[in-house]
């Protein structure tokens, strides 16, 4: 069975993917994760944000810290749906 | 300094300036488009993006039905390995009072003359066809079997693609700072950046930032923001939930093709800017609303907020039409509805832009009717 390298673990996006879409001119984090949904899953990006940063980095010839690293939106953790209405366990 | 040149410059990359650009790129045109962010970035990737023909007016219906006719292929046609995510499991606009009844009954009927499926359903009717549905108080609901979702930011993305594939330049990260006229004609625009491009017609469908823009040039826009939120959950079972949307309280709910679920719902209290910003107070308002409706979702987690800008007008419907500038032409101003217009309104710009009738009669998005106070009210629409 083929290795598969995936990098985004909510949405099972392999880095081959993430590199064809930055080949193919998408070199923004924003970009990518409107395109792939990477950084939209529960974990908002906790796993696959830096490495994916690093990629862009690396194709883009920019420091790490020139490379915008995309908004993280509220909650910070996901939340029962019951717990927001106000209908606690 | 260099000035560049085009035929016909965009401003604005939300799905009608990238579905212009691939509309003008197919046909031949030599396209800029200037977008100050990534495309989607203002209202069109931040919507709700319901695809609906649940409209109250003959040419919104006329459009809406064009939509539909194109949303089936569109993936295929613009082939960028985009995944679009179009579904059709229908959309539905539930009424709690006699007045809202009236009102749907007479859109039903204006949607049905045009050979749109629409159908008037009672209480009973949806319990036995979604019962996970609770939906007490209701008097009844208009449905559309054939409305239904498709992904706000690869379709702009993908529109986008697709024009430049076809020759047309696509500017991201370049916002335009002013548009330049002269003897009151268009000229062209200068980016923040300083880059000064001239052609002898620009469209702009920068949503809610037309209305600065077009003042850079002396034409006044009834155009304003209004904040708006949305929420998304967690995946579930796909059961093909219809966007539900509920005329008490402005709420509503459907599930992605991915199964998550998003939520939405009208405050009248956000304010009237572009800038976003979430809130507590909308996630515990929208999660009771909508638990109220499908309670079934109660143990499911909320993953992610997020709010963008609807592009307002007073009669809550688009302005599309040339300025008293002189090759300026907008498209904006679509009141949270303009999203799934991307298709007609790609193809009517490009049609006026070359000077070819376009497929319906744009008499009623004309910018003078607010002059006038000849206002074209649009009944169905949050």
């Amino acid at each position: 069975m083929a290795k598969a390298n995936v990098i985004c673990r909510c949405e099972e996006i392999e880095i081959d993917e993430i590199r064809r879409w930055i080949a193919a001119g998408y070199t923004e984090f924003d970009e990518l994760k409107r395109i792939l949904r990477v950084g939209m899953g529960p974990c908002q990006g906790r796993g696959c944000r830096d490495i994916i940063l690093r990629e862009l980095a690396k194709a883009t010839g920019k420091p790490i810290a020139d490379v915008r690293p995309g908004v993280i939106r509220p909650p910070v953790k996901p939340i029962k749906v019951k717990l927001l209405a106000g209908e606690g366990e | 300094m260099t000035v560049k040149t085009a035929d016909v410059i965009i401003v604005g990359g939300g799905v009608h300036g990238a579905s212009s650009a691939y509309e003008l790129a197919k046909a031949g045109v030599r396209t800029v488009l200037f977008e100050k962010e990534y495309l989607s970035s203002g209202g069109s990737g931040r919507s709700a993006a319901g695809l609906r023909q649940h409209f109250g007016t003959e040419v919104n219906l006329r459009m809406a039905k064009y939509n539909l006719s194109v949303f089936p292929t569109l993936e295929e046609e613009l082939d960028t390995g985009m995944k679009l995510e179009f579904t059709q499991w229908g959309y539905m606009w539930v009424a709690y009072s006699e007045s809202c009844m009236d009102q749907l009954r007479k859109n039903v009927s204006l949607q049905q003359s045009l050979d749109i499926p629409s159908v008037m359903l009672t209480p009973a009717e949806i319990h036995e066809r979604w019962p996970y549905l609770k939906l007490d108080g209701i008097l009844g609901a208009a449905f559309c079997g054939e409305d239904g979702h498709i992904n706000p930011q690869t379709l702009t993305m993908a529109y986008g693609h697709a024009a430049r594939r076809l020759g047309a330049e696509i500017r991201t990260y370049t916002p335009v700072a002013k548009l330049l006229a002269e003897n009151g004609k268009i000229k062209g625009v200068v980016t923040e950046s300083g880059e000064e491009w001239h052609a002898p017609k620009v469209l702009l469908t920068a949503g809610p930032w037309s209305t600065p823009l077009a003042a850079t040039v002396g034409v006044e826009l009834p155009v304003y923001p209004e904040r708006h939120n949305i929420l998304i959950t967690e995946p579930v079972d796909v059961f093909d939930c219809p966007m539900v949307l509920c005329l008490d309280d402005g709420a509503y709910f459907k599930q992605c093709p991915n199964g998550t679920f998003m939520f939405g719902r009208d405050d009248q209290d956000e304010p009237h800017t572009t800038e976003a910003g979430n809130s507590a107070k909308f996630l515990e308002g929208v999660t009771k609303s909508v638990m109220k409706r499908i309670p079934a979702l109660n143990g499911v987690r909320v993953v992610r907020q997020w709010s963008g800008p609807y592009d307002n007008t007073p009669d809550h419907n688009a302005i599309i039409d040339w300025t008293p500038v002189e090759g300026l032409l907008v498209n904006c101003g679509w009141s949270g509805h303009g999203l799934q217009f991307g298709p007609s309104g790609g193809r009517v710009c490009k049609e006026l832009l070359l000077g070819e009738k376009p497929f319906v009669d744009l008499h009623r998005f004309r910018l003078s009717r607010f002059a006038e106070n000849d206002l074209f009210f649009e009944p169905a629409f949050i």
